[in-house]
């Protein structure tokens, strides 16, 4: 299965450092990354492989969210399915 | 994908609103029934809890993996007066059972405790009209409704006169508890049988042996679209937006469908368009029609207003899934919206404008807090006008009005939650008393010769 993580906050390094190795020690598979910074808002979005994850998906998710509240970042794990399925026919 | 399409799927769940209002799962109770009520209790509790064991479970399991917000989990079963009509003895304990399985499983609605009274009381009918009121009150979760006319049998009127009186029975029954009772009953004309919305969910008898359901919700997502939108923008500009809108929140409601369905290993029945709007700021049906352009909803337009939105959302609902059923349109319950109660609250809104707006748009007056002295015979005015509503124009329309006893107009009756608050709101109280004590059956219309 392919999740969409995405990742809001204010801009400053490491980020998406901090992010990816998140996702390595989980074998969270990073497949495409696309980020902007608007008036110092970073958001950041991934496209990742969850088929080797080490734990169920819904731990990582929430592993991911509270990496997030702990470093100030909005952080969302969601399957992709829904997204493709609101937006393609 | 887009980024931007990921971008705007969040947006919509994280400012928006957008949720899957409910998966309801139906569940046929026809082969539970016994000549015995204990052992037909024991039969329908031993079924329920075992198809919907894993239910709220998988309800949360998919708000968690797809990130979309599940907001209740809920369960409908056949008529209740059908087991009635074979087991006999008191209503109620199916009511007890229904309300022990609601907790045993951790749902958040248990609908059904229903009889279908269009054409005439069949056996059990009566009797389970008649605890509805002493049901409501001693249970939590359990939600009542009956079926008083249709288009092709016409309105029974000796079950209108009746339901009056059951819903202020209801209403008093529960007066401490801001007469709740009445909020859990709702009186149908053309009742659907596979609607997942409470409190009128049943579980019709056409229906297969257990199926799922999934109301979606997301009026917040349309009313931001259209915000969008310049002030000068043609009404069928404004239409198509509303279509584009209705198709990304109906497919949301498709997915969540069909995973629930390979989930729980039951059939997915189908996806219901409706626009259902909660108390929460930016979660209102009438902010939409208050966005295309009127200063409060209850202003002339309003009518025009909801009969469009009402379309487009269908017309654009219908492609995004396979199948639409339920009630699917925009609902406009007084209580459970924020720019209802507002336009209540000003006067601007009023009973007469919203018994117009029930005749374009899905199910009725919803909802709605009247004063605490209306008695039986206006409430089965107002029931046997929205049913003529409904009858006449082959439409559902419901009817869940709570008397407010011992309030009267100015007050607010609070039920928190879901259901909302409601300003008591004024009632025309000329009498109708010998027309609706006439009792007896409005015949059928002419589904030709129409003008």
């Amino acid at each position: 299965m392919k999740a969409v993580i995405t990742v809001v906050g204010a801009d400053r390094t490491g980020i998406l450092a901090l992010v990816a190795s998140e996702c390595a020690a989980r074998n969270c598979n990073i497949l495409d990354v696309s980020q902007t910074i608007v008036d110092g808002v970073f958001t950041m979005t991934m496209i990742a492989d969850m088929d080797g994850l080490t734990e169920s998906f819904e731990a990582f998710a929430e592993h991911m969210e509270a990496v997030g509240d702990s470093n100030d970042l909005a952080v969302r794990v969601m399957n992709r399915a829904i997204f493709k399925a609101m937006h393609s026919i | 994908m887009q980024i931007s399409e990921i971008q705007e799927t969040i947006k919509m769940i994280d400012e928006e609103c957008l949720d899957i209002r409910t998966i309801t799962m139906g569940i046929s109770l026809l082969d539970c029934i016994d000549p015995d009520i204990d052992t037909s209790c024991r039969k329908c509790e031993e079924k329920i809890c075992r198809l919907a064991k894993d239910l709220v479970r998988t309800g949360d399991e998919i708000a968690r993996t797809y990130g979309i917000p599940v907001v209740n989990k809920r369960i409908s079963v056949t008529p209740i007066a059908f087991l009635v009509a074979a087991s006999g003895g008191d209503p109620v304990k199916y009511a007890h059972m229904l309300e022990r399985c609601a907790r045993r499983l951790g749902v958040d609605f248990i609908g059904g405790y229903s009889a279908l009274v269009q054409k005439g009381y069949a056996h059990g009918d009566r009797e389970l009209i008649d605890s509805i009121p002493r049901a409501l009150k001693e249970t939590q979760h359990v939600c009542a409704s009956v079926n008083i006319g249709s288009t092709k049998a016409g309105i029974n009127m000796d079950a209108v006169k009746r339901m009056g009186e059951v819903i202020r029975e209801a209403a008093e029954l529960t007066v401490d508890d801001n007469c709740i009772g009445a909020a859990k009953l709702v009186v149908f004309c053309n009742a659907p049988e596979d609607n997942p919305f409470m409190a009128g969910a049943f579980h019709g008898v056409g229906e297969g042996d257990c199926v799922i359901n999934v109301g979606v919700s997301g009026p917040g997502v349309v009313r931001a679209a259209l915000a969008k939108a310049p002030k000068d923008a043609p009404i069928d500009r404004i239409a198509d937006l509303i279509k584009r809108t209705a198709f990304k929140i109906t497919r949301m409601g498709q997915l969540v469908g069909t995973v629930a369905s390979e989930k729980l290993g039951v059939p997915f029945g189908i996806v219901d368009l409706s626009l259902a709007p909660t108390p929460a700021v930016g979660d209102s049906v009438a902010h939409i029609l208050e966005e295309m352009g009127l200063e409060t909803c209850g202003a002339y337009g309003t009518t025009a207003a909801l009969a469009m939105l009402n379309d487009a959302v269908k017309k654009g609902g219908v492609m995004a899934t396979s199948h639409v059923g339920g009630l699917s349109g925009a609902f406009i319950p007084v209580s459970e919206d924020a720019g209802m109660i507002d336009a209540a609250r000003q006067g601007v809104l009023k009973l007469e404008k919203l018994e117009a707006m029930t005749a374009v748009c899905s199910v009725g007056l919803d909802m709605i807090v009247i004063p605490g002295e209306t008695r039986a015979d206006i409430i089965s005015g107002i029931i046997a006008d929205e049913a003529a509503i409904g009858m006449v124009n082959t439409k559902t329309t419901a009817v869940r009005l709570i008397p407010a006893i011992g309030k009267s107009i100015g007050e607010t009756l609070d039920f928190g939650g879901l259901l909302g608050e409601g300003p008591v709101m004024p009632v025309n109280q000329t009498s109708d008393a010998v027309f609706i004590n006439r009792g007896g059956r409005i015949p059928a219309p002419l589904q030709a010769l129409k003008n």
